[in-house]
């Protein structure tokens, strides 16, 4: 076959372009054939270690234009907060990008935070974008120890949208504002042209006053910490992927959203002063949030997989996706790092609460590895839990 | 879950593992390769390498459909999604794979509409929702896929539907398992043999492997305890000197195959004179394309491709990997420049990828792993 000499031949010079950054000439004795009669594992090592140096590289954003795995929660997500965000609004505020920023107004401290809502389908088993948009929003509040006290309400609406929609959507917003025991305090509309937005996005921003003097955050867990999850994972985005009906798969499933404040309340009343961290598993799920503990606080996580609670028709269908449940989003749940002598306590406090019947600890905090997240299978091997690359169930929230 | 949890216990493994560890001889070193990408994703998913005495390794192998596009067939598959008019679609794997321009991912958010679905079937729907617009089904996949293909295209010729084609990309995994035979780089101990791939064909295609190469080989299902027993079965071969072709997956891969699929997809499809196997190179005989009597339903006849061939870049050993000759972390890019955020090599795109699986799940020294694992998780 002569093909391979005739054709046209071309450089893919993004690639070229990548491989020549990297290539900065400290390989000269590059591990796997330079060092000849090492051996094989300590070469492994070698690489690993080159790979990690790798990953604690400045985050930067190499796409000229925004694509879908950008707003997916894993790493392009990361790089893009991380390279554009932060790096033009740096603050230490900001800096520990937690759920809610915590300040102070005269001798308040407050809890703030804002989140954006465009699940699709608007309304699914279990629940709508309206009551996503208010649980949210108190929940990002309720994990940062705040008790939620005031939300704003920002509409994006398409022409040709509704009416009846959009009051089935602010009726369910009243609903659960008043479940949580918030107000919805200030707002704004834009109404864009057909084909401009799909239906109907919203975006709440809220705050809530920091009564315990706790100071809690990702960074601070220590090895040793158990690592609480709350209930089963994985309903929320499998019941709104399901809801699409794309899949030609029926289970009896509904969406886990609901504000967790009291469940959060209950906890921090038993066992404030050890609870190190608390988060609710929203998108990018259980995995993204340990992976955030790992990466700030210089900790490995270690899960045994069999430990964590998954529905049955949760887990079928990730089987059938594809699709690993613990980076599945919850809209409900909440993951929290606690002293490992009070994780009796803090298990029995959040499954005094409804939303906490099945709460459990599904693993520990280590020393090292620094930075990974790494599960005992139920097969009985061992792997790393990495932060996801594309999301496999977009518009979830 | 039934008829999965059976096929995922701890204790059977253990008890699988003891029997892998007696059957291996003291001082002999075992290399088994898997030749299937959803193999791969297996064994690093559950971790079952753990199961393993240290003198057997895995080698990867190169059945991960995505992970063989050259670039040069996704600038092609580009240049038809920026066609005027066109609707791509493609199996959620391929959105990220890199073509010398980009991925789908880049040209979906350049403004070409290129569309995620579970099924060429999907693909079919869409054309019929959308009369006003060609919808073209990038097809890849090895002779797993190829039969779905093939009763989507019969079924839209049965329809008279007008504004559907495929561009195929469909890949025969016989003729790379002998390119990789043929390899003189390589000294492997048997196969385990590809599960659904071997559902359409069966297992007699395989027979020149312990007839003309002396290496046997087990055809293996994807659960890690069906992977376990295909290595004691390799294993006993060996032990007791015989050299066949066996099949582990009985419950679901019959020893002929699947003959109503193997006939559409002979119906639609024929062998191409050669193609190009993404750091493997041309190999003979090895894709399918639409036959002429389906010529209607072939987006390669209805439009001009670019077909540039597009070079890896030097650094990139996908080919290497592909063949088993590099460990995954043994590329001089891997995690470096070549990442799953960003890769170069389709090995780091598909989860069924060997570099994507050993960055995701094993990028770490398993000793330690599973040392810190194991005692963090007690308790």
């Amino acid at each position: 076959m002569t093909h391979q000499d005739t054709a046209q031949q071309q450089r893919a010079d993004w690639a070229e372009a990548a491989v020549a950054e990297h290539d900065t000439g400290h390989d000269a004795g590059y591990p796997p054939h330079a060092a000849a009669g090492t051996e094989h594992s300590s070469r492994e090592q070698l690489v690993l270690e080159r790979i990690d140096r790798a990953r604690r590289a400045r985050p930067r954003v190499r796409e000229k234009l925004i694509t879908l795995a950008h707003g997916a929660g894993g790493k392009a997500s990361q790089s893009l907060i991380e390279a554009i965000f932060l790096n033009a609004f740096r603050n230490p505020l900001l800096e520990p990008l937690e759920d809610a920023a915590t300040l102070t107004a005269g001798d308040t401290r407050l809890a703030f935070t804002t989140d954006s809502y465009v699940v699709s389908p608007l309304f699914f088993p279990g629940g709508d974008i309206g009551d996503l948009a208010v649980n949210g929003t108190v929940n990002d509040l309720a994990v940062s120890g705040a008790r939620p006290a005031h939300l704003s309400a920002g509409f994006i609406l398409e022409e040709g949208f509704p009416v009846e929609d959009l009051r089935r959507i602010v009726a369910s917003m009243a609903k659960a504002a008043a479940a949580a025991g918030v107000s919805i305090v200030t707002g704004d509309t834009k109404v864009v042209q057909r084909g401009k937005a799909d239906g109907c996005f919203i975006t709440t921003a809220g705050v809530g006053l920091v009564t315990d003097g706790l100071t809690l955050g990702v960074a601070t867990a220590r090895p040793g910490d158990a690592v609480i999850v709350s209930g089963p994972v994985g309903d929320h985005g499998i019941t709104v992927m399901l809801a699409r009906g794309e899949l030609d798969i029926d289970a009896d499933l509904v969406s886990d959203t609901a504000p967790v404040h009291e469940l959060v309340r209950g906890l921090l009343d038993a066992v404030g002063p050890d609870v190190r961290a608390m988060r609710d598993a929203t998108r990018g799920g259980v995995a993204t949030i340990l992976n955030e503990v790992a990466k700030a606080a210089g900790v490995a996580v270690a899960i045994d997989e069999d430990a964590v609670p998954v529905r049955a028709e949760v887990r079928g269908a990730c089987e059938l996706l594809g699709i690993d449940p613990l980076y599945v989003a919850c809209e409900g749940r909440i993951v929290a790092i606690v002293d490992p002598g009070a994780a009796d306590a803090a298990v029995a406090a959040l499954q005094a609460h409804p939303l906490g019947a099945g709460a459990t600890v599904v693993g520990h905090v280590a020393e090292d590895p620094p930075g990974l997240v790494l599960l005992k299978t139920g097969f009985g091997g061992t792997r790393i839990i990495d932060l996801l690359v594309g999301d496999p169930l977009p518009r979830i929230c | 879950m039934r008829f999965v949890d059976e096929y995922r216990d701890a204790e059977r493994a253990r008890a699988l593992a003891a029997k892998i560890a007696s059957l291996c001889e003291p001082g002999r070193r075992y290399k088994f390769m898997e030749v299937c990408g959803g193999h791969t994703h297996t064994i690093y998913k559950h971790g079952l390498e753990d199961y393993l005495p240290e003198s057997i390794s895995l080698v990867h192998g190169p059945g991960c459909p995505v992970c063989v596009i050259p670039m040069g067939r996704v600038d092609d598959a580009i240049a038809l999604a920026e066609q005027p008019d066109v609707i791509m679609t493609s199996f959620g794997d391929m959105m990220r794979v890199p073509g010398g321009r980009g991925s789908f991912f880049d040209s979906s958010a350049a403004g070409t509409d290129i569309r995620m679905v579970y099924s060429p079937l999907d693909a079919l729907k869409i054309a019929r929702q959308n009369p006003d617009k060609h919808v073209i089904f990038m097809a890849i996949g090895m002779e797993t896929t190829a039969p779905s293909t093939a009763m989507t295209v019969l079924r839209a010729a049965a329809e008279g539907i007008e504004n559907f084609s495929i561009f195929c990309n469909h890949v025969m995994i016989v003729p790379a398992i002998k390119a990789i035979l043929d390899s003189p780089d390589l000294r492997l101990d048997g196969f385990i043999g590809p599960g659904h791939v071997s559902t359409v064909i069966g297992c007699r295609p395989y027979e020149f492997i312990p007839a003309e190469y002396g290496k046997p080989i087990v055809t293996a299902g994807f659960e890690p305890l069906d992977i376990l027993q295909s290595v004691y079965m390799l294993l006993e071969q060996l032990a007791q000197g015989r050299c066949e072709v066996e099949n582990q997956y009985g419950r679901v891969v019959p020893w002929d195959g699947n003959t109503v699929a193997l006939r559409a997809v002979s119906e639609v499809m024929e062998l191409r004179p050669y193609f190009e196997w993404r750091g493997l190179g041309f190999i003979s005989h090895s894709a399918l394309q639409v036959r002429e009597r389906y010529a209607a339903f072939d987006a390669e006849r209805h439009f001009t491709l670019p077909g540039v061939r597009v070079a890896d870049p030097k650094a990139c050993q996908c080919g290497e990997v592909l063949k088993g000759v590099l460990k995954p972390w043994e590329c001089k890019v891997f995690g470096t420049a070549c990442t799953p955020e960003m890769p170069i090599g389709t090995c780091m795109v598909s989860s069924e990828g060997a570099c994507a699986a050993y960055y995701n799940f094993g990028r770490f020294s398993r000793q330690r792993v599973r040392e810190v694992s194991i005692e963090a998780s007690r308790a």
